[in-house]
């Protein structure tokens, strides 16, 4: 079976997305011996094609236009077919960020090949492909493949290994030239949001407060947390309904869905739906005054207090020891 | 205005799952709108209110989707479309795609609206696809939207951030959570939904032939996560307990203190 795989990769402040370095791990691994070309688009596309190549790719594709400065859904699925090859079988495989949420339908739609969408982990068994994905949240698992050669894919950021860095890897390295014409939308302006720009669903810790935590202000412990440990602020949709805080920091079935290496779940009862959201992050600390909380089923340290009198706590002995080392 | 409007049937947040035979049991459980395409309800009702038009909703699936299209039509749509599945032996998001946009390409479309993501499968593939093959605009995950003439300001999601953008009908969005608060089904509305029109589609009045329907994916296994084991107690006064999980977090499982690209 030939599997030529492609990895559309993103970049955020210049440089690669590390959801696009797992990708390319993922390619490796469906690829075999077949090549397993990068993509990158933008003005920072070209000096990073060496991290692509460093971390499993064979070859890089960059392009560069106005009108990929910005994603649009219009200018990246233009350029994306352009770069592909015409009548190839072949795998594509995109990060489940909001890049490849929007655009891997449409590339699978004008292509018509299948699509897997967030993908947690992979196997290739007698050269096939298959995929692991949850469903219902993460209440359940699925095993799904392709019923033809070529199709789409898009990994969970944090689930699948990185290759390590390997910088004695060299590849080909092309630049080509798109044309892009007829955006139908405009981006006028990015307002970034409170929490300072870690994603949620990429954030490897991961700091949530429910309704325990009682006002908008009952987050600024929580927050000073994250921040010592270098996190993202989450919430249940008990504090999101309350108003405590933004519908973007909600996690649950309804919401994101996260699996980061640490969540620190403060003042959360944990009802069936935000279980679904989290419960498949590697290690859980749920900090809640009620012991019997469903939240405590799923923790993997359980802390039974309050979380005012507890987190200021843990961000001081956090900071103490940041301060020593 | 024509507004159209992608409905899923699903599975209430609420439930558990229970797997037998590698199928999900649906017996017994309660199924509701997927709660993102409430919100794609919701705006469309009120599009029209302001703007005037018909809202239809649409959905793909057997029989027992009429309980959800009534619902949407209790909570003030106007028609309702079921494409009939119950002669698709095998189907994934290729195939409901493919013969929504089939039935879709036949309307006159001014706005599409869609949840963001179902709350079953998680896929987010559907709305999307139909936009392709409708070959018109998409904007995902919108928090805000204001019409003005065949002007449209949206505000999106992204990762968090809030883009802005601008653009122009036709067009299919899908919406994110924050949109809007749905409208609960008023009591004149359930007794008005009952006679509203609830139209049913079968794969022979679709303009589409089985090679372009047929599904490009298949599931080979489902099954239940592991249970989680018991985790471990930290006990003493706040200042005790803190102390400890400072301890296991930065010595046990070396999380504490790793960058973004480590």
């Amino acid at each position: 079976m030939t599997h030529h795989v492609f990895v559309l990769g993103e970049m955020k402040d210049g440089t690669v997305r590390s959801v696009s370095i797992e990708a390319l791990a993922a390619a490796r691994k469906i690829a075999g011996n077949h090549p397993v070309t990068g993509i990158l688009f933008g003005e920072h596309a070209n000096e990073n094609s060496d991290i692509m190549i460093q971390h499993g790719a064979d070859e890089v594709i960059t392009a560069d236009h106005q009108a990929l400065r910005q994603y649009t859904t219009d200018g990246y699925s233009q350029a994306l077919l352009q770069v592909l090859p015409d009548n190839q079988p072949i795998v594509l495989v995109i990060g489940h960020t909001a890049i490849g949420k929007d655009l891997s339908p449409r590339v699978a739609a004008k292509i018509g090949m299948g699509l897997i969408t967030d993908i947690v982990s992979l196997e290739v068994v007698n050269g096939k492909p298959i995929f692991t994905r949850p469903i219902y949240a993460g209440k359940a698992f699925e095993k799904k493949t392709f019923k033809e050669t070529s199709g789409l894919v898009t990994i969970r950021p944090n689930n699948v290994e990185p290759l390590p860095k390997d910088q004695s890897r060299h590849g080909k390295k092309s630049h080509v030239q798109v044309n892009i014409k007829d955006i139908r939308t405009v981006v006028k302006d990015v307002m970034k949001k409170a929490g300072g720009g870690t994603d949620l669903s990429e954030a490897k810790i991961i700091v949530a407060g429910g309704r325990g935590v009682k006002s908008a202000e009952g987050f600024k412990p929580l927050e000073e947390l994250a921040d010592v440990l270098g996190g993202a602020v989450g919430a249940s949709r008990g504090a999101c309904d309350a108003g405590y805080c933004d519908y973007a920091l909600q996690i649950g079935q309804t919401g994101k869905v996260v699996t980061p290496d640490l969540y620190i779940a403060a003042g959360i009862s944990g009802a069936i739906q935000h279980l679904a959201g989290m419960s498949h992050s590697r290690v859980i600390v749920a900090i809640n005054k009620d012991p019997e909380a469903p939240i405590f089923d799923v923790a993997d340290y359980k802390i039974v207090g309050d979380l005012f009198d507890v987190v200021p706590h843990i961000t001081k002995h956090l900071k103490d020891d940041a301060s020593e080392s | 205005m024509n507004i159209y409007v992608l409905l899923k049937r699903t599975f209430d947040t609420e439930e558990h799952i229970e797997i037998k035979n590698g199928l999900v049991i649906e017996e017994g459980a309660e199924f509701i709108i997927n709660p993102y395409d409430e919100y794609a309800i919701e705006e469309a009702i009120t599009l029209r209110e302001k703007h005037g038009g018909t809202v239809t909703v649409v959905t793909a699936g057997t029989e027992s989707c009429e309980k959800e299209l009534r619902t949407s039509l209790a909570m003030g749509a106007d028609r309702a479309i079921l494409i009939n599945l119950e002669d698709v032996q095998e189907a994934d998001h290729h195939t409901i795609s493919e013969l929504v946009a089939a039935y879709l390409s036949k309307q006159d479309v001014d706005i599409i609206l869609g949840g963001n993501v179902s709350v079953d499968d998680g896929a987010g593939q559907v709305a999307s696809h139909v936009a392709e093959k409708l070959g018109i605009n998409q904007v995902t995950a919108i928090t805000g939207l204001k019409l003005a003439g065949n002007n449209v300001q949206i505000e999106r999601d992204v990762e968090g951030n809030v883009e802005k953008i601008e653009t122009s009908l036709p067009i299919l969005m899908t919406c994110q959570q924050g949109l809007n608060e749905p409208r609960y089904p008023s009591l004149p509305g359930i007794m008005k939904a009952k006679k509203k029109p609830l139209e049913r589609i079968e794969l022979k009045d679709l303009d589409i032939g089985e090679s372009q329907w047929k599904p490009k994916t298949e599931t080979v296994e489902r099954f239940l996560p592991p249970p989680k084991e018991e985790g471990k107690d930290i006990e003493g006064e706040a200042e005790q307990q803190a102390k400890e999980l400072a301890r296991v977090l930065k010595k046990e499982i070396k999380v504490v203190g790793r960058g973004e690209d480590s």
